[in-house]
């Protein structure tokens, strides 16, 4: 619109978004302390990496189309899978979630920035600094880390080279600075939603995904610290002859597994619950309605909080755990349940006689509960100790784990991305290209991961490059799946780039949701509301009943929609 | 991790300055940082209590007297701080950097005696897991301690800047909070490997 203008050189140098003017593209290549400049070069690194672990899968996947391991060596394959499961977790889903936080949670609470900005561009220019050395560890001598991404000792203690580094002490190491810098995030994230909110935001009137920002981010304050604390013994009975899970030497290696599932099984929720988030900030907006029991389901996250730290033995019920321990971790992973069912309850009752629009968030977030529901289905089958004991490390638990981390999780990645591009980019995307996506990954997703539970139900073990030709469908319906997720990326990455580029402006509501990210022009400015920041009188989520959110709403409308 | 005070704001968020949430942030660090120590002494319990070997052939067990000195300034450490921190709320600048410089002298003598112990000691870190546990625990330890000396140096230099502590003490008083961390931390490493004993 204003396109002809000639603008001040300083303008296009300048380090934030001016209004009208091109964008400065090189402020996302140096340390910028704006949260929503950091928040999309997580995104970007993030979805980069889901292209890197994407590729791992479908090798795998290529060698698993057959019965017999032709494609690729047995022990390549167990690093393919290694390095899958740990740059999909710590290379794109944690980075992307903390790029949400960054872009969302200022905004939303009508902060200006993160509390510690300096902290948060340090915090993620460690991400690509592990990405570098886990990917590394595909030229050392060895190749790359081959026990797996829980890296459980003996296995994961075996240094047969004798090369200082080696695969296993990078992927420890990258570990490890990746849990450096999540607690960086997680110190900034629960300080800025604890001390910045705007006037009148009290907890109670707070976003639901400022809420499970912060449920989540307290799961990494408690739970790191104690899978670094494993890394840092495993490292040192790799390579310097400590003795903490060597039997040897008097030590024990259920002790690892018990350190690293305190955590890792909790992240599971530090990505589920920012997912949770998602979906109940997307449906109100699109079956405008208010969401159905607000501050149950705000109460919830923290319920899984809590009980997500106490449920990591059902991990361990093959590992020789007493049955008594097994007993009693199979009751509290069952109460995991209730919060999460009061959620997909919510949810329901939210798209109750709702005026649905279909939109591809909206798509993206009905297909993620659908999932959620299958995947909470076969979880509470794997909670329950004797089906656990037969189907454990079988095809069941990644069919299960990937219902969890891809049809849910990442479904609620991409309805988040659409929903917030127009207002994070300040243009609109394609919307027949999001409709392909969404069609594309729903179908490949349940082609790929659906089969998988048939495979391990009757007893195909995970992690093996050949297999028994009576598993031969289940993997061949798999491994077209896993090709059709890789083809249906491409219409995303089209649209996302093309509409980046070429899109057609978006105003400043494009959705009519009601929230304070939805009072700013799109693309936000620097310092969201600066010194202005409107004052809120309700609680969020009124469609439809008419009442305004801030004090003062018909200015601050007036105001985003000026630029 | 130095969160403990801003340096000069940078444009970017001169007029929005963070300083008021230093120490929040600082606090929920430190409940975070506690709980890796939590794991170590969770897994130094499970370890002592169900391994079949504990101490290396040839050791007897650990020389109580030193350590026990040791912990008898690093603990009484603490409350020197203390001391310079209500110099500085007086506004004793002297006082305050006496104080503090006397905690730092006591912080850097409890680490020459853990030097003295561990140059003296028979087992080393491969010596089962006895030997590890009691590095890693000592030396995980010993590492906050050295960055405490550190910081509190850093604060030292700081107090020298003209108008340094017009908006709040917030540095001081995070790393006042970190020594005290460090401290307790030590009480109960010290309970839990020099007077539990028997295996």
């Amino acid at each position: 619109m204003t396109g002809s203008l000639p603008f001040d050189p300083r303008v296009l140098r300048a380090p934030h978004p001016v209004p009208g003017a091109p964008d400065n593209w090189k402020r996302f290549f140096g340390f910028n302390t704006d949260a929503k400049v950091i928040g999309i070069q997580y995104m970007v690194v993030s979805l980069f990496f889901l292209l890197v672990g994407g590729l791992l899968a479908m090798i795998m996947r290529g060698e698993l189309i057959t019965p017999p391991s032709d494609l690729v060596d047995p022990t390549v394959y167990n690093g393919l899978y290694t390095m899958h499961g740990t740059v999909m977790l710590f290379l794109f889903l944690f980075p992307i979630l903390n790029g949400f936080n960054n872009l969302l949670i200022p905004p939303m609470i009508g902060a200006p920035d993160m509390a510690f900005p300096r902290l948060n561009a340090a915090a993620f220019w460690l991400v690509p600094v592990f990405g570098v050395l886990l990917m590394a560890s595909f030229i050392v001598p060895g190749g790359p880390s081959s026990s797996g991404w829980w890296a459980y000792p003996p296995v994961s203690t075996q240094n047969p080279l004798g090369h200082l580094i080696n695969g296993q002490f990078l992927w420890i190491l990258a570990v490890a600075i990746s849990g450096v810098s999540s607690i960086m995030g997680a110190i900034n994230f629960t300080t800025t939603i604890l001390r910045m909110r705007a006037p009148g935001m009290t907890f109670f009137r707070m976003p639901i995904f400022c809420w499970t920002a912060a449920a989540a981010q307290t799961i990494q304050l408690i739970g790191l610290p104690s899978l670094t604390g494993g890394a840092i013994m495993l490292l040192f009975d790799l390579s310097f002859g400590t003795s903490f899970f060597k039997p040897e030497g008097g030590g024990d290696p259920m002790l690892y597994q018990h350190f690293f599932w305190f955590y890792s099984h909790p992240a599971v929720y530090v990505m589920v619950l920012p997912v949770f988030g998602i979906f109940s900030e997307l449906l109100p907006v699109y079956a405008r309605k208010p969401l159905f029991g607000y501050k149950v389901v705000a109460l919830a996250s923290f319920g899984i909080t809590f009980l997500g730290l106490i449920v990591w033995v059902h991990h361990m019920f093959y590992s020789g755990t007493p049955q008594w321990m097994r007993n009693l971790f199979m009751v509290t992973t069952m109460l995991i349940a209730v919060p999460t069912g009061i959620k997909v309850f919510a949810w329901l009752g939210t798209l109750w006689r709702g005026k649905l629009r279909l939109t591809t968030p909206m798509m993206f977030c009905l297909g993620g509960i659908v999932n959620f529901i299958f995947a909470g289905i076969t979880g509470v089958m794997l909670a329950t100790v004797p089906i656990d004991i037969h189907v454990g490390n079988t095809y069941f638990v990644v069919g299960h784990f990937h219902y969890v981390i891809f049809c849910t999780i990442t479904f609620g990645v991409f309805a988040a991305i659409y929903h917030w591009f127009p207002k994070f980019t300040g243009r609109m995307f394609y919307e027949p290209l999001g409709q392909l996506h969404f069609w594309l990954t729903f179908i490949g997703s349940a082609l790929n991961f659906l089969p998988m539970h048939w495979a391990g139900l009757m007893g195909m073990p995970r992690r093996v490059a050949s297999y028994d030709p009576e598993f031969a469908l289940s993997n061949v319906l798999a491994s077209l799946g896993a090709f059709l997720l890789g083809v249906a990326i491409i219409p995303f990455l089209l649209n996302m780039v093309s509409s980046w580029a070429r899109g057609p402006r978006a105003p400043a509501n494009p959705w009519n949701a009601i929230g304070l990210e939805w009072l700013l022009p799109s693309p936000p400015p620097a310092e969201n509301f600066e010194h202005d920041v409107p004052t809120v009188i309700a609680a969020p989520y009124g469609y439809g009943l008419g009442k305004p959110l801030v004090a003062d709403q018909d200015r601050f409308i007036a105001r985003s929609e000026e630029v | 991790m130095t969160t403990a005070q801003p340096a000069a704001p940078s444009p970017a968020n001169a007029e929005h300055p963070h300083g008021g949430y230093n120490l929040t942030g600082f606090i929920i660090f430190l409940c975070s940082e506690s709980i890796i120590f939590l794991a170590f002494f969770a897994g130094f319990t499970v370890l002592k209590l169900s391994s079949p070997i504990w101490l290396p052939e040839g050791v007897e067990g650990l020389e109580v007297r030193m350590p026990l000195i040791n912990t008898i300034i690093l603990v009484s450490s603490s409350f020197v701080a203390v001391l310079a921190e209500k110099a500085l709320h007086r506004r004793a600048l002297w006082a305050f950097r006496g104080w503090w410089l006397l905690t730092m002298v006591m912080g850097a003598y409890f680490v020459y005696g853990q030097y003295v112990e561990w140059s003296e000691l028979a087992f080393g870190l491969g010596s089962g897991v006895f030997g590890s546990t009691f590095y890693l625990l000592t030396g995980f330890h010993g590492l906050h301690v050295i960055t405490g000396i550190l910081l509190m140096g850093l604060m030292l230099l700081r107090s020298f800047r003209p108008g340094n502590y017009n908006g709040g003490e917030a540095g001081v008083a995070s790393v006042s909070l970190f020594w005290h961390f460090v401290d307790v931390i030590w009480i109960i490493l010290f309970l839990l490997i020099y007077v539990w004993q028997r295996h």
